[in-house]
């Protein structure tokens, strides 16, 4: 996959307060993964190449991390390693390196409003439950998916969700 | 005790309506002050959007709050990930003034606005706190004799900047509301390790959040419990229905019913499985439903 602005992980990670020069290597994150138990995802790994270079955003360990938080409530750095996740996956989604799945997430919330959309089967489930058909969500106010579709169009969220 | 407005996200009306409906008969029974947050969308799930785009997920985020706003009111979560989303964004935007500045930028166009005036709960933390668990153990009519797998899920506790202020180690405040029940708290391995949904590994990596699903659920099953409590229907979805993935995948036979609290709750006041649609769980075990009604 191409990288069309080259952009500088690191000085990302640097901007959002996430300094992960501070780290000391101790591998405190990689051990209290419980991702990196079942999957390939070294988390300390990860973050030192996100030092060095773009190749990161296309590290398929990436996406592994269910961030539960453990690495950085444990981490003796006070390195906020969940956020600095999200800032590589972020530059990644930005540059079009992004799972079908996840589009079609994305997709699903510019449509509906909601990252999972009430179905017939659970229309039916709401009903024998003595609940109305539709939750009292913007599945039943369509002037405030109208506003999220607003926000989300404010946001370039389109944009960013469309094929490139 | 502050009044609150309903927050549903996503996965309870659409998936686990059961929860909304227990939820709303809990409540009732306890005289909370509670109304729906009418109009509101996904948090939005901060595994995915989050990671796609902070501006979008502060917008979002921020409009949730502001209907909240708008009514005086605390809104309040029943899910990890709708309480993860919404108290992290409500903090940061309380924290930051330029942030609300550009936050308010976007809901500008729709005629809103975020305040940072009220404050983002989660039903266990609003029920111990605002109600306590002698309270709660009070008004149960209908105290239940069962072995119980407390599950908190991480976003609940986690990143603890700015949330609840219990251990994110060894908390206990979820398993004295269980235990307020009637119901006994099972210690087990890795209680609090993940459920492995969270990140968007379950919609995109089913595979390898389905390991980290069997390790947790083979640990609850080593102890010996009638049945799963959680705080959240991200991991409640992926505890039910991984059950039945597992045993297609694995050939396991995974069978423990999955409770969400305000579910397990619902039980000691009295009202029935189907009240509380448990029945609507992708894993049913009967015997497990004949043990409650027996007591009841
Ligand atoms: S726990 Fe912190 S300091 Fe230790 S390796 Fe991980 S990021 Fe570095
Ligand atoms: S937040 Fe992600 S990287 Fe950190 S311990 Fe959890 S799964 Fe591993």
């Amino acid at each position: 996959m191409s990288i069309r602005n080259e952009p500088n992980v690191l000085s990302r990670m640097e901007k959002t307060g996430s300094d992960i020069l501070k780290c000391m290597h101790c591998g405190v994150c990689s051990g209290s993964c419980p991702s990196g138990r079942h999957t390939s995802l070294n988390v300390r790994k990860l973050l030192k190449k996100a030092r060095n270079d773009t190749a990161v955003l296309s590290d398929d360990s990436l996406w592994m991390c269910t961030t539960c938080y453990n690495c950085q409530e444990r981490c003796p750095r006070g390195i906020d390693i969940v956020d600095a996740i999200f800032e590589i996956r972020t530059l990644a989604v930005h540059e079009g390196i992004i799972y079908p799945e996840h589009r079609m997430v994305g997709e699903l919330l510019l449509e509906h409003g909601h990252a999972v959309p009430i179905n017939e089967e659970n229309r039916a489930k709401r009903e024998a439950l003595g609940l109305d058909p539709l939750p009292p969500t913007v599945h039943s106010f369509p002037e405030g998916l109208e506003e999220v579709k607003k926000l989300l169009a404010s946001c370039k969220f389109d944009e960013l969700m469309s094929e490139k | 005790m502050a009044n609150v407005s309903l927050f549903l996200g996503c996965v309870i009306p659409n998936r686990y309506p059961g929860i909304e409906k227990s939820t709303k008969l809990c409540l009732d029974k306890l005289g909370v002050d509670c109304v729906d947050l009418k109009g509101a969308s996904c948090c939005p799930a901060p595994g995915v959007l989050r990671s796609f785009d902070k501006a979008t997920w502060l917008a979002l985020a921020g409009r949730n709050i502001a209907l909240s706003e708008e009514l005086d009111r605390d809104l309040l979560t029943i899910c990890n990930g709708c309480y993860g989303s919404l108290a992290d964004a409500n903090h940061e935007v309380k924290a930051d003034e330029q942030l609300k500045k550009d936050v308010n930028t976007h809901l500008g166009k729709i005629g809103r606005s975020i305040k940072g005036s009220h404050d983002v709960r989660h039903i266990t933390e609003f029920l111990y706190k605002e109600v306590g668990s002698e309270k709660i153990r009070d008004i149960i009519t209908h105290p239940l004799e069962l072995r119980v797998a407390v599950h908190y899920g991480c976003h609940l506790l986690k990143p603890s900047k700015g949330r609840i202020g219990s251990s994110v180690e060894r908390p206990s405040f979820f398993d004295e509301l269980v235990e307020a029940t009637g119901a006994q708290s099972v210690e087990y391995p890795d209680k609090m390790e993940c459920c492995g949904a969270g990140g968007g590994v379950r919609s995109a990596l089913p595979d390898e959040a389905l390991a980290l699903t069997g390790h947790k659920l083979s640990m609850i099953e080593s102890a010996g419990v009638d049945c799963i409590v959680n705080a959240c229907p991200f991991c409640h979805m992926q505890l039910d229905v991984g059950q039945v993935d597992l045993n297609e995948k694995n050939g396991t036979s995974h069978n423990i019913p999955v409770l969400h609290y305000t579910q397990l709750l619902g039980l000691a006041l009295g009202y029935s499985v189907e009240d509380l649609g448990i029945d609507l769980n992708a894993v049913v075990d009967l015997e497990f439903l004949e043990k409650i009604l027996s007591d009841s």
